[in-house]
């Protein structure tokens, strides 16, 4: 049996209310932070589903996203280093459509069934680019989710599946453009997402023999929170019990990983013995047969999408919405410039920087970060062992509010942190609000943007309040 | 050990004016600095055997101070110690002469931070890799304000009892400097003014912060006996104490943020060679490195002017002030003169100088036997302490 061993999810915890969009627009959606990115997130989702017993029989990671920050360079060796996955491991990016979660999930079944690796990770994650008081931009929410596929301790399996592909200009973004662009809203509805959708949700209950009413929770992608009920009831579908509520109005149409997502929250009320059926969209779809085993009980995670929605916090207005998506352009001039991340220099210290090692020493136990060859403490050369810091707890030591450096962190909370077991920081406080900062503070790390320059984008490990306490 | 004390003699210094000077280059500030000092010392600039050029951006190569000088085939070494770089530059070159490697040295401290182009903060070039990687880029202002927070925190002080104090320091030094001439601000400024300025990084506002400046500082020197054979008035070197940290508020989560402990390893090293016992009585008067208001406060204790934690009441009681116990940054400090990197330290050696020398006018101190400068570089991972002591013969 192939299936679902750990899941995850990310949510950010901004919320734009899109009547700041256009008074008539309704709902909120969820919009990552000025220094979250596809990949930030996808690092979010992906530590959500991992423990050290999963992490060592993880063989391939698929990355799955329409709006990774490189058009050349992979995402998935950045995400599985940052999230400490061994380096022996297949490493894919699945790129340009929204279906990719589905096809990441399928093909890490396949790696697992082909023995190819023991344990496979899914990652999803969108954050893509629409025109200001767009359609698109109504419709788009930032997220992302994560899957890893084994063939023990499954929690849920995967029965059978049945992909349709279909050549059409539904949804596209050339080379040189900042905003993904559609053609009319009817035509990529209907004769895109109805249609396929349709025809892979058909083809997948003809093949395994199944009727609607044998499936206990329909999982449908869902392009503008409208469609879906229709499409499901088309299918004979009862839409208020079958069909999983698509949390359009909480976070919005969240692309690649929306699916995922989507499963992650059906998770909650799933029963051994339930029949799943998880179906996606972009250029064709995938229909997939999932069913929970006696392992749903002792899944993690499975309130974890639930929590992520209910913890958030409102962006202010459109506007600061807009120059977090650099729609408008307000760095001021005559500042400090941004530094140059020399390749060759992260290089030689990421272990440090991306993956968030800190050291012990072996001799005396002193924990410090970043890494140093002479111990801070005994002196000691070259006598220690890594320790992550990215999973610790960690205090806020001392810290300003820095109201001049940054265009976007205002105020930026200089931090110093010690983590919980030892080790201390220096970093800022994001997602904050900042009246509940105060020396003391319970933190986390999360991993965020620190500067792009010259199309290198550099991330870092930050604190953050607690999120779900 | 034997330390430095009585062997090297300070015979003429000079300062610029500080201060945002478009108008002035590199080669003005050093002429202007130097030719104070010559003319200060009575000597010629062929009567020096070697230089000593402190400067943090202001290029490579000590012949930048031989170039401008004309000086003929000395040699010259450039020094860069960041903030420290002028105190420094200083203190090698009285290793020098009280070695007998140099008789008659010139050390020249120079910035041009107005060159830049960035309001605010330091240029950018001080900004290496090491940051693009692990640090957060900000300014000083920012990581300094997070030993004020502490400080409040573990002292008790509410922050605006806080403020009120810090508030008090910046008042202290701009009466000072309201009486320097060549300061970059010479106005007096209320308690209230620097409670309601716009915040920079909190709780450090404006009037916590010292300026972006532009300056230059030279000090001539030579030994005791040659000074007084030329039949000069001079002032003593009496303790030279310096401590570079190994990141260690960084790299080790034990250290407290409310003291520098590499304040209180250096000026003890220079306590033992001056023979202080007791500072806060024997010290008549010190220019410090108050680059933010909570630094100069911190600065207090560490030195052993204050009882740890009660550096704030002495600021309360006026003890550091121009009549107080123990006078504080006399010529209104870096606050007042701005910092300059490379010219602070010879800027505050150029006041005990002047002030031991009685030449201070207004701000004159009634008759000073003892002075002490303390020049403070670095981020909160990496500090350079350089301490002097200089005393009247």
């Amino acid at each position: 049996m192939i299936g679902i061993t750990s899941i995850g999810a990310y949510v950010p915890v901004w919320r734009l209310d899109k009547g700041a969009i256009a008074r008539h627009f309704r709902g909120e959606k969820a919009v990552a932070n000025f220094d979250e990115d596809a990949i930030t997130m996808a690092v979010a989702a992906g530590m959500s589903a991992l423990d050290d017993a999963i992490r060592r029989e993880i063989g391939a990671l698929y990355f799955a996203c329409a709006s990774s920050p490189y058009r050349e360079k992979m995402a998935a060796t950045l995400i599985g280093y940052a999230i400490d996955l061994p380096r022996e491991i297949r490493a894919v990016d699945m790129a340009h459509s929204t279906r990719g979660g589905t096809s990441a999930m399928l093909a890490a079944m396949d790696s697992v069934k082909a023995g190819s690796a023991k344990k496979a990770m899914v990652i999803a994650s969108d954050m893509r680019r629409a025109k200001p008081s767009s359609n698109h931009e109504q419709n788009f929410g930032d997220g992302a989710a994560s899957l890893v596929i084994g063939d023990t301790d499954v929690a849920v399996s995967i029965e059978d599946s049945y992909s349709v592909s279909n050549e059409m200009m539904d949804m596209w973004k050339g080379e040189s453009e900042d905003y993904v662009r559609s053609w009319e809203t009817r035509f990529y509805i209907s004769m895109g997402y109805m249609n396929t959708v349709g025809e892979a949700i058909r083809g997948l209950l003809k093949k395994t023999g199944l009727k609607p009413q044998d499936i206990a929770k329909a999982v449908i992608y869902s392009p503008d929170g409208r469609s879906v009920a229709g499409l499901a009831q088309s299918m004979g579908f009862n839409p208020k019990t079958q069909l999983q509520n698509d949390l359009f109005m909480q976070m919005g149409n969240t692309g690649t990983p929306y699916c995922l997502q989507l499963l992650a929250a059906a998770m909650e009320d799933v029963k051994p013995g339930d029949k799943i059926l998880l179906a996606s969209y972009g250029n064709g779809a995938d229909a997939l047969l999932l069913q929970a085993t006696g392992n749903i009980n002792k899944l993690k995670n499975k309130d974890l999408m639930r929590r992520l929605l209910e913890s958030k916090k409102q962006i202010p207005d459109y506007v600061t919405y807009l120059r977090w998506r650099g729609h408008v352009d307000t760095a001021p001039q005559h500042v400090r410039p941004t530094p140059i991340a020399s390749a060759a220099d992260l290089w030689r210290v990421q272990e440090g920087v991306t993956p968030f090692h800190g050291q012990k020493c072996t001799e005396c136990g002193h924990i410090e970060w970043p890494p140093q060859r002479v111990c801070t403490k005994c002196q000691a050369l070259d006598k220690s062992e890594p320790v992550r810091l990215s999973d610790k707890r960690a205090k806020l030591f001392t810290h300003s509010k820095d109201m001049i450096t940054d265009q976007f962190d205002i105020p930026m909370i200089y931090s110093v942190v010690n983590f919980e077991g030892g080790g201390r920081m220096i970093t800022t406080v994001t997602d904050k609000d900042v009246k509940e900062i105060h020396n003391g503070m319970d933190l986390e790390m999360t991993y965020r943007k620190k500067f792009c320059t010259e199309g290198h984008t550099m991330y870092m490990w930050k604190a953050m309040p607690i999120r779900l306490k | 050990m034997s330390g430095i004390k009585d062997k090297v003699a300070i015979i003429g210094m000079g300062c610029t004016h500080f201060g945002e000077l478009f108008d002035k280059g590199q080669e003005d500030l050093v002429i202007e600095a130097c030719y104070e000092a010559f003319k200060d010392a009575g000597v010629a600039p062929n009567d020096i055997d070697a230089a000593w050029l402190g400067t943090v951006d202001g290029g490579n190569l000590g012949s930048r101070l031989t170039r401008i000088l004309k000086l003929q085939y000395i040699p010259v070494t450039r020094v860069e110690n960041l903030c420290a770089t002028g105190t420094d530059a200083f203190r090698n070159a009285c290793y020098a002469v009280a070695s007998g490697a140099s008789e008659m040295a010139l050390v020249c401290g120079v910035e041009k931070l107005k060159d830049t182009g960035y309001e605010g903060g330091l240029g950018g070039t001080l900004h290496s890799k090491y940051q693009a990687r692990y640090e957060i880029l900000t300014g000083p202002p920012t990581m300094f304000a997070v030993r004020a927070t502490k400080y409040f925190e573990t002292y008790g002080l509410t922050p605006e009892k806080g403020k009120e104090i810090l508030a008090k320091i910046a008042v202290k030094n701009h009466y000072n400097g309201a009486r320097s001439p060549k300061a970059q601000f010479q106005k007096e400024i209320t308690v209230e003014q620097v409670i309601k300025a716009p915040i920079i990084a909190a709780p450090l506002g404006i009037f916590d912060c010292c300026g972006v400046t532009d300056g230059g500082a030279a000090a001539i020197i030579t030994t005791p006996e040659k000074a007084k054979a030329m039949g000069k008035d001079y002032i003593l070197v009496k303790g030279l104490g310096m401590a570079n940290n190994a990141a260690q508020p960084v790299l080790d989560d034990k250290y407290d943020f409310i003291h520098f402990i590499e304040n209180q390893v250096a000026s003890k090293r220079a306590y033992e060679q001056a023979g202080i016992t007791n500072p806060r009585e024997e010290i008549d008067l010190a220019v410090v490195h108050d680059c933010f208001t909570i630094t100069e406060m911190i600065i207090m204790e560490d030195l052993g002017f204050s009882k740890k934690g009660e550096a704030w009441k002495d600021y309360e009681d006026g003890f550091f002030s121009l009549n107080g116990g123990l006078p504080v940054n006399t010529d209104g400090g870096l606050k007042c003169f701005g910092h300059p990197l490379g010219a602070t330290g010879l800027r505050m050696i150029y006041e005990i100088y002047n002030q031991l020398s009685g030449r201070c006018g207004e701000r004159q101190l009634k008759d000073p036997k003892i002075g002490l400068t303390h020049n403070l570089a670095g981020n909160p991972d990496c500090y350079c302490i350089a301490i002097t002591i200089l005393g009247k013969p």
